[in-house]
């Protein structure tokens, strides 16, 4: 299935982008699967999202946690613990 | 219930005489302003920019409001948060509730800052003379959002 992924803050500079449109292999289909998926780019992708960080989800602009599936055509965002306020 | 994502600053006043002025059943007007202070983690602040996430933003701000006015008995929520480069002294936010009478006021304005801060997606980026940097979130702002959750949770049980 095709996916938008999103970064913001400090994820996103570390990335160095914001935005990119996935085509995910048939067995990643939930958040935490994707994570691993991005974890194999390796360097700052393994840092960010092999679980040593905290990183949250949210899937069509809903948080989710990491177990929550992925569908077709949905519009994932992953960003650090929000500071706002 | 009003929600509003601004680079520009806002007018309290005129904000708050909306708000009272809007219905005659309203007894209480409770409101908090937040601004950027000078110092974090010992360090001096020059400015503060928030980076958030536009369209998911104003939907978690409504599914705030929306909560708080199903948890209490409130007339009207107003929520103005800015975003960008801000300095020292700036506004940054400001939730304000109406009611009848002052505790149901006072409790959902908490609520929503509460919950504000640690569901709506903004981050802040700080510039200190070592260079900027993300401000980390807090514990204790985790702490101020997980009593609303086991005030339900002792309601219920007292019941």
């Amino acid at each position: 299935m095709n996916i938008k992924v999103l970064y913001f803050a400090r994820i996103k500079e570390s990335v160095n982008y914001s935005t990119e449109d996935i085509m995910l292999p048939a067995d990643v289909n939930t958040v935490v699967a994707l994570k691993t998926l991005l974890a194999e780019r390796g360097e700052v992708w393994a840092d960010l999202f092999s679980g040593k960080q905290v990183v949250r989800a949210a899937i069509n602009h809903e948080l989710v946690d990491d177990m929550m599936a992925l569908k077709e055509g949905d519009e994932v965002a992953f960003f650090p613990p929000v500071t706002g306020g | 219930m009003t929600v509003r994502v601004q680079t520009e600053d806002f007018d309290v006043g005129a904000e708050l005489a909306a708000m009272r002025l809007a219905s005659k059943d309203i007894g209480a007007l409770v409101n908090f302003i937040g601004q950027v202070r000078d110092m974090n983690d010992g360090d001096v602040v020059s400015t503060l920019t928030l980076e958030h996430y536009p369209g998911m933003t104003e939907r978690s701000l409504e599914a705030i409001a929306v909560e708080a006015k199903s948890r209490w008995n409130i007339v009207d929520s107003l929520i103005i948060h800015r975003v960008g480069k801000l300095q020292p002294l700036d506004q940054i936010v400001l939730v304000a509730v109406t009611s009848a009478h002052r505790g149901e006021a006072f409790k959902a304005c908490e609520f929503i800052m509460d919950y504000l801060k640690t569901q709506a997606p903004f981050w802040k980026k700080e510039a200190t003379p070592d260079g900027e940097r993300w401000v980390e979130a807090k514990i204790s702002d985790d702490d101020a959002q997980a009593r609303w959750a086991n005030a339900i949770d002792k309601s219920v049980s007292d019941k």
